[in-house]
């Protein structure tokens, strides 16, 4: 497959998860904006998370100052300026699409160029209310989308591409959401159990769609040590980073060549630490460390993918071509 | 030539007397029993078709709206066998002198020395590219691709308008066209043995495997587009996947040691032939425009050592060019020794003083194009101009007049057409695509462009001309 297809594949797969990510992290801000909390500053700390979580707060700050609720969600969801912006994603994944028409199905174009049809008819100043309805839409879309792919697409190599970029950016995101909030939660550590517990972390849980499978597995108070084995560790949890890391792997195994020996290597080596790793232990590290650490890794993971595969450079290609 | 006498216009379906043509003669019938309204429901179904091709291969400006898609008429224009017969052998004659010109510009120019064109006008032109000068290529093939565009004046009466050498496109329409139609009325395929066309990516991918540089036993073939905000792109891109090859972009190739390679996931894969969609002025920025990031840096030299076949060749635009149009006739005697079966048009060249006076008198007559002129831009249509559109023509001619040429205003044949009023004759001319390998091939037709407005003589889609579905019919 010619790199830039394949490159055109992975990240139209980014921008979308990229986009439905940012609807959650933004969803569940507006939900938890709502809560009684007994935290200092409530109003900036909260505002201020998703802001971190998608790594733009220089950026708002520089354009609106402190974090408030009305401009963050601007920001963050229908800003054109703001190349991170759900609306920025979309227009991102709709021009990787349009460059790879022949690669992927008509179904996946017409979903994709219809969300960005759509998406320009919205008003361009909402309310709570409109918000609310515009990240479940995008969510929606992002569903529809992926449900397209799996339903029409040859399984070949340009779905382990469009793979490969879901579950990076995935992992990467929920890596991310679990730092952030539970540098924001921490306080509240040592009331384990509380109300405040309760709808703080069920709200994190529920920003990954991950409430229900909480209550399913562990049928009891919500915890810190379990929320984060959830989502780090339980290989059944889709948005686990156990469970990304399995089709990460997966869809690096199926793609041929030899030029991606060194990301195998590390996306097995990033899989068998969750795969084997235990909660504790991740925990008596330290969890930002151990985040910190995952996410470090996932970028040295992604750099090899498009160095291997995507690129075209001519150092990498002196490389091929003389081995 | 006496312009007057061309002030009658050919109808390609009826006879002077108002009789259906004998070759239109079933679609004649067809057409008087066909139930009030029936044309126009299935072109609302044509167009609901086109639109959703359009879905497929339309190209999407910025504001996620659809290009405008090339207008289609669903009422076709047909030949008769005998009647393409003898176009084809016209066409292939000409493609071949216009290679055979090709090649010896770029090698011994024994039609310069032969006296029959200056060398002034050939290695002067602003197309010849003194790089291919001693570049052999494989079976001296220059333009693999040719569109030839023909008018028609009456019954045996065709002429060449222009010949395109350089990246002629329209072939998607020629295909989808015919695609359309027989969805739209099988019963008419049925009564008609109408000669396919279907078989063209086919045919183009022999012609491009036949250029390979020789010794590669498997060539790998792509098309390489200048981008998805071509207006082309979607051309590009169908015929790369009716061929199955790749498409690519500039940036898709890198050189290395003269020799052309793709980046694909599994390395880097050499490259034998490029069915370029880019022109010349494009395609390498180490030899040509600098600024270009379309292109290929080195493609030249690896085009130049052989290991890489261009279609077209580079260099291809100084035969093409309107002031060299008028001696294609002469290549054609010198080259082959054959008389020409084609005729071109008359033309005044303006660069010649006796022409230029002429012209300048009878400037509301005739049309005049820039020689480098190309779509129908730039051109002025004399009967169909302003007295004021005239005199800033004849200021701009008087400023350069080597820059023009003039032809007389032609009665370019017409055709029924579906137009807002019914059926209705609207100008036609036609432009079939010759693909030179080993041997020389054409499918019967080609694409006929239509003038959609009242008594327009211009059809070039770029200025609001549409397209018809063009039929021959086997004997």
């Amino acid at each position: 497959m010619l790199s830039r297809t394949a490159e055109n594949l992975f990240w139209m797969a980014r921008h979308i998860e990229r986009a439905e990510n940012t609807a959650r992290v933004l969803d569940v801000a507006h939900r938890t904006s709502l809560l009684p909390l007994d935290i200092d500053g409530t109003q900036a700390y909260l505002w201020y998370a998703p802001l971190n979580i998608t790594g733009c707060a220089d950026s708002y700050e520089v354009k609106y100052g402190l974090a408030k609720a009305d401009t963050v969600s601007h920001y963050m969801a229908i800003d054109p300026d703001n190349p991170t912006s759900i609306y920025s994603c979309l227009k991102l994944a709709r021009e990787n699409a349009r460059t790879v028409r022949g690669a992927i199905t008509s179904e996946m174009w017409e979903v994709i160029n219809d969300t960005w049809l759509e998406l320009n008819r919205l008003p361009k100043q909402m309310d709570y209310e409109k918000f609310r309805d515009f990240f479940d839409w995008v969510k929606n879309r992002s569903h529809l989308f992926r449900g397209v792919t799996l339903g029409t697409i040859t399984k070949d190599i340009g779905l382990s591409f469009i793979k490969l970029g879901t579950f990076l950016e995935r992992a990467d995101n929920t890596a991310r959401i679990l730092d952030v909030k539970y540098h924001i939660l921490l306080p509240s550590l040592n009331h384990v159990g509380g109300a405040a517990d309760y709808y703080q972390w069920g709200s994190l849980l529920k920003s990954v769609s991950a409430f229900e499978a909480y209550q399913k597995t562990y049928r009891d108070v919500i915890s810190p040590q379990r929320v984060s084995e959830l989502l780090i560790f339980r290989d059944d949890m889709p948005r686990s980073l156990h469970a990304c890391m399995d089709e990460v792997e997966d869809a690096l195994r199926a793609i041929n060549g030899h030029s991606g020996k060194e990301a195998q290597r590390l996306a097995g080596e990033q899989h068998a630490a969750l795969h084997f790793g235990l909660t504790q232990d991740a925990f008596s590290e330290g969890l930002h460390e151990f985040l910190t650490d995952f996410l470090k890794n996932t970028a040295l993971l992604s750099r090899e993918i498009r160095e291997a595969y995507l690129s075209r450079q001519d150092t990498t290609l002196n490389r091929q071509l003389t081995t | 030539m006496d312009t007057k006498t061309l002030k009658k216009y050919f109808n390609e379906m009826y006879a002077d007397n108002g009789a259906v043509r004998e070759i239109y003669g079933r679609y004649g019938r067809w057409l008087k029993d066909l139930p009030d309204g029936t044309l126009e429901r299935r072109n609302a179904e044509a167009e609901l078709l086109f639109r959703r091709l359009g879905i497929t291969f339309a190209v999407y400006g910025e504001a996620g709206e659809a290009e405008r898609l090339i207008p289609f008429d669903i009422v076709p224009r047909i030949f008769g066998a005998s009647e393409w017969q003898r176009l084809e052998l016209g066409l292939k004659q000409r493609v071949r002198a216009l290679n055979a010109f090709l090649h010896d510009i770029y090698h011994d120019q024994e039609i310069i020395k032969a006296g029959i064109i200056s060398a002034h006008q050939v290695l002067n032109n602003a197309q010849y590219r003194p790089e291919m000068k001693g570049i052999d290529l494989p079976n001296q093939v220059y333009a693999h691709i040719a569109g030839i565009d023909l008018v028609r004046i009456a019954e045996n009466d065709f002429y060449v308008l222009e010949d395109n050498l350089r990246t002629p496109s329209g072939v998607s329409y020629m295909l989808e066209n015919r695609k359309t139609m027989m969805r739209l009325f099988p019963e008419l395929f049925v009564k008609h043995a109408v000669e396919p066309v279907e078989h063209y990516p086919q045919m183009l991918l022999n012609t491009l495997r036949e250029g390979a540089p020789p010794n590669v036993a498997y060539p790998v073939i792509v098309v390489m587009t200048p981008g998805s905000y071509n207006s082309a792109y979607f051309e590009h891109a169908y015929l790369a996947s009716q061929m199955g090859v790749e498409l690519v972009e500039g940036q898709d190739l890198f050189v290395h040691q003269q020799k052309v390679y793709m980046h694909t996931t599994e390395g880097p894969q050499q490259v034998h032939v490029i069915y370029r969609r880019v022109d010349d002025d494009f395609i390498d920025p180490r030899i040509f425009r600098p600024d270009s990031t379309l292109g290929v840096p080195g493609l030249m030299e690896a085009y130049c050592s052989g290991n890489v076949a261009l279609a077209n060749g580079v260099g291809t635009g100084v035969a093409d060019d309107k002031s060299t149009y008028l001696f294609v006739p002469e290549m054609i005697r010198f080259y082959l020794g054959e008389a020409p079966l084609l005729s071109n048009v008359p033309t005044w060249r303006l660069s010649e003083p006796e022409d230029l006076s002429y012209v300048l008198e009878h400037l509301p007559e005739l049309v005049i194009k820039e020689v480098q002129g190309s779509g129908g831009y730039g051109m002025l249509v004399g009967p169909t101009s302003s007295k004021a559109e005239i005199e800033a023509y004849r200021l701009r001619i008087l400023a350069e007049p080597a820059k023009f040429i003039a032809q007389p205003t032609l009665a370019l044949s017409s055709c029924p057409t579906l137009v807002e009023s019914g059926v209705a004759p609207r100008h036609v001319d036609l432009r079939p695509f010759v693909l030179s390998g080993k041997d020389v091939r054409i499918v019967p037709g080609g694409l006929t462009r239509v003038a959609l407005t009242e008594g327009s003589l211009v059809v070039n889609s770029s200025q609001g001309g549409g397209t018809k579905d063009t039929w021959v019919l086997e004997d």
